[in-house]
């Protein structure tokens, strides 16, 4: 199960539909730990394409350095469809590497309306969550841990 | 000649759950090859027919040592290794 603030979810739809018909791509970081996304981080794709996405290597690597110093992960990793369904592909599954991360998918291919779903994605094989859109993580159970929401 | 390498969440079996790890070797080759005879199956995950594999990204500091020679990149004393997935995927 995904647990995801509304906020974000328009942050990442609006990036979707901006970088239409390229895909978009991003992360949404939390604290080690909570399994709560809140930092939402879009990132450019460097393959600048409609059927493919990459982080520039350059980019990658101060993203990862950013999270590692304030002791957050990368909780959902996001990109968008422009043709086709919100489900992964098998490129997605092939090249996912990030097995505790939610890998989030937004399909634009319909002008007024949008598809978004989450999975996990562990040594290639896909398996669908359900997703929870809240107000806010206060009344919501994000993790084993229970942090409060600030 | 000793580095310090990051090890990225997807490899960290390997590491005992380590996030970083010292190694030893002039090049990123040899660096590799001394993680290996360590922690025994990471080199299969980072290269592949001799060559770095392509959705796994190696940087020594600041540099990603595809645009530094790959595996034939330089290593000095004190170096930081970063080894990491690359973020990708697509439609196709």
């Amino acid at each position: 199960m995904l647990t995801i603030r509304r906020d974000l979810v328009e942050a990442m739809v609006a990036h979707a539909r901006r970088d239409h018909p390229d895909e978009a791509c991003g992360v949404l970081a939390g604290p080690e730990g909570s399994d709560r996304p809140e930092r939402f981080i879009p990132m450019l794709n460097a393959a600048r394409s409609p059927t493919f996405y990459e982080f520039d290597s350059a980019d990658l690597l101060k993203l990862y350095r950013e999270m590692a110093a304030n002791d957050e992960v990368p909780v959902v990793i996001y990109h968008s469809h422009t043709a086709t369904e919100a489900y992964p592909s098998r490129t997605d599954a092939k090249i996912a590497q990030e097995p505790y991360a939610h890998y989030v998918l937004i399909s634009t291919r319909e002008p007024d309306s949008h598809e978004l779903r989450s999975f996990r994605i562990v040594e290639g094989v896909i398996t669908e969550e359900p997703v929870e859109v809240v107000e806010s993580y206060r009344f919501a159970h994000t993790g084993p841990d229970d942090v409060p929401e600030q | 000649m000793a580095v310090t390498v990051s090890i990225p969440t997807i490899l960290r079996t390997h590491t005992g759950g380590e996030k970083s790890v010292l190694a030893a070797g002039s090049t990123v080759a040899e660096v590799i090859d001394d993680l290996e005879a360590n922690h025994g199956g990471l080199k299969s995950r980072l290269v592949k027919d001799g060559t770095l594999h392509r959705f796994v990204n190696i940087y020594v500091n600041d540099e990603d040592v595809r645009f530094a020679g790959g595996l034939a990149a330089k290593v000095a004393d004190g170096d930081n290794v970063t080894i990491l997935p690359a973020v990708a995927g697509g439609a196709r």
